[in-house]
């Protein structure tokens, strides 16, 4: 009996192994239907729920080492200035008390030695933007022939490599003798420190335009406006930003010092004018200006540059 | 059909670091007008040396160059040259790129309007009217391509001049373009001589090839005539016995004849 039943059931299963697969074939695909239709994903799971999550992973990344960096930075202001004691640095809180009664009225005008923080910073910005403007003038079509001809380039190396390295500061006592007063000496001294990023990279910048472009010129026969105004300009013009945007950071980082010796009015001025009156948390505020400003300066000409890359 | 652009025992020496470096060496053809010529043969042969010596790009060391009857010196629009990287300018849009030939060639004979309708009737005829506003970092290879040939025919050149026009180009694209060339061709009855080193290119688009030996000093080794009818299809022609028979002799002739040392 055992032996018919064992050999029943076995024959069973033999018997009922096609159905088997048959039947775990098919609802391969009906339970994963059952499972995905009704219940909703999670959000997070969605595509733009991934997305979101994404995004967001991506500013905190962006947004976190800048973040610890400040908040560190400050730490250490306040351990440094807490340190010193009475006599120690002024502490970040101090110095944003500070700042805030100085920027509550930027504008006042009481005489010549006492003006507003914005007064301040609109000279010192008009006397880069005027000096560093002047150079552009000359600068940027003095490069531009010293990159075309080659006799020129041969001719201005030297007197370049020789006055190229000169600290801005040394030209100030120049300025002074020839224009006998300190606003052209400052201008000066910003034209003459700001004019040799300008012409270097402009040169290079006409040296290096592409022989194709200059074949398609020769072939067309384009008379040298034309050759000037759609291909060399052009071409160059984002040789011509970087120099423009290495002048006016050179620029910004004199004028504080040329201020300071030449007086009057500007950030530079109000620095040196500040360190005699011993306001030192003015001195703190002063060196976060020119670092904000001059961060603002570059972000602007590196928008601008960004406009004219073609690649 | 006389001839037309004839070159006269050309020779070309380039001064190099080196000392001195013959290119060329007794390079006598002469081309009928409205014919399509190939120069074809093994990279460093001097092909595009020659080609440049049409445009006026280069001048050669000894030797004429005559287009209709008057010396070639120095490039001009009358000789278009389709360069082998586009040379499209990125700050113009593809009609901006056609535009300052146009208006180079015709700007002092005809109004504005006129210039426009020219520029865009090029790029129509290369089958890119749609991309007109586009910059040529916006557009494919093939297409900144036919924007270089559209730059060119819309010049009403004397004589064509494309230097491997195609050769940056994958399979695809390329016979596209050149299906489409040897359509422009017909179309407008150009003088054209290429540069290629594609030996199908050479005997699908080509009315003769003229084959170069290895450089240095190189000349031209044979010419050869492609009879086959026009207008021509490649798929019809890959049937046909004269077509593999030119194939086998321009290949025979770089293979053979005058195999390239490895390097």
């Amino acid at each position: 009996m055992s032996a018919v039943t064992i050999n029943e059931s076995s024959l069973k299963d033999i018997m009922s192994q096609p159905d088997t697969v048959s039947a775990s074939a098919a609802p391969v695909e009906t339970p994963a239907q059952v499972v995905t239709q009704p219940r909703p994903t999670p959000f997070f799971q969605t595509e733009r729920g991934q997305a979101l999550l994404e995004s967001a992973g991506n500013v905190f990344r962006a947004v976190l080492p800048p973040a610890i960096g400040l908040a560190l930075f400050v730490l250490l202001w306040q351990i440094v200035s807490s340190s010193g004691g009475e006599q120690g640095l002024p502490g970040p809180a101090k110095t944003w008390e500070s700042a805030q009664v100085l920027f509550a009225d930027p504008f006042y005008d009481n005489g010549p030695n006492d003006k507003g923080i914005g007064w301040n910073i609109l000279h010192s910005l008009y006397r880069v933007g005027a000096g560093f403007g002047l150079a552009a003038l000359v600068g940027i079509p003095l490069g531009f022939m010293i990159g075309r001809f080659r006799f020129l380039a041969g001719m201005t190396s030297p007197i370049i490599s020789l006055l190229r390295p000169v600290s801005p500061l040394a030209w100030l006592p120049i300025g002074l003798y020839v224009f006998k007063e300190t606003e052209p000496a400052s201008l000066w001294v910003i034209f003459i420190s700001s004019i040799w990023p300008i012409i270097l990279n402009t040169a290079a910048g006409v040296s290096r335009v592409p022989q194709d472009y200059l074949n398609v010129a020769r072939v067309l026969n384009l008379s040298e406006w034309k050759i000037f105004t759609r291909i060399l300009f052009p071409s160059v013009l984002p040789h011509l930003m970087t120099g423009i945007r290495l002048s006016m950071g050179v620029a910004w980082l004199v004028i504080v010092a040329a201020e300071m010796l030449t007086g009057g009015t500007g950030l530079g001025f109000w620095v040196w004018d500040e360190w005699n009156n011993l306001n030192v948390e003015h001195i703190l505020i002063a060196i976060f200006i020119v670092g904000i400003v001059g961060l603002l300066l570059e972000q602007s000409l590196m928008l601008i540059a960004k406009r004219f890359n073609y690649e | 059909m006389h001839n037309y652009l004839h070159i006269e025992n050309a020779r070309m020496v380039f001064d190099t670091k080196k000392g001195k470096f013959t290119a060329l060496t007794d390079i006598n053809l002469t081309v009928k007008q409205g014919e399509f010529i190939a120069l074809i043969g093994h990279s460093g042969c001097g092909k595009s040396t020659l080609l440049n010596l049409v445009a006026g790009l280069t001048e050669p060391t000894d030797g004429i160059l005559l287009l209709s009857e008057r010396e070639i010196s120095g490039p001009g629009p009358e000789r278009a040259v389709v360069f082998q990287n586009h040379s499209l300018l990125p700050w113009l849009t593809c009609f901006g790129n056609v535009h300052l030939a146009v208006e180079r060639v015709f700007g002092a004979k005809e109004n504005k309007a006129r210039l426009k309708e020219r520029t865009q009737a090029a790029l129509e005829l290369v089958g890119l009217a749609h991309a007109m506003h586009k910059h040529p970092n916006e557009i494919s290879g093939g297409m900144k391509q036919r924007v270089g040939i559209a730059r060119a025919l819309a010049m009403e050149p004397k004589v064509l001049l494309l230097d491997e026009p195609f050769g940056a180009l994958d399979a695809l694209t390329r016979a596209g373009l050149q299906d489409e060339l040897m359509r422009i061709v017909q179309e407008t009855h150009a003088t054209t001589l290429m540069v290629t080193h594609d030996v199908d290119e050479a005997v699908l688009l080509s009315d003769r090839i003229v084959m170069m030996t290895n450089g240095p000093a190189a000349t031209i080794g044979e010419i050869l005539e492609v009879g086959l009818p026009r207008p021509r299809d490649r798929l019809k022609l890959a049937e046909n016995p004269a077509y593999h028979h030119l194939r086998g002799q321009v290949l025979e002739f770089l293979y053979q004849k005058h195999m390239k040392k490895a390097a």
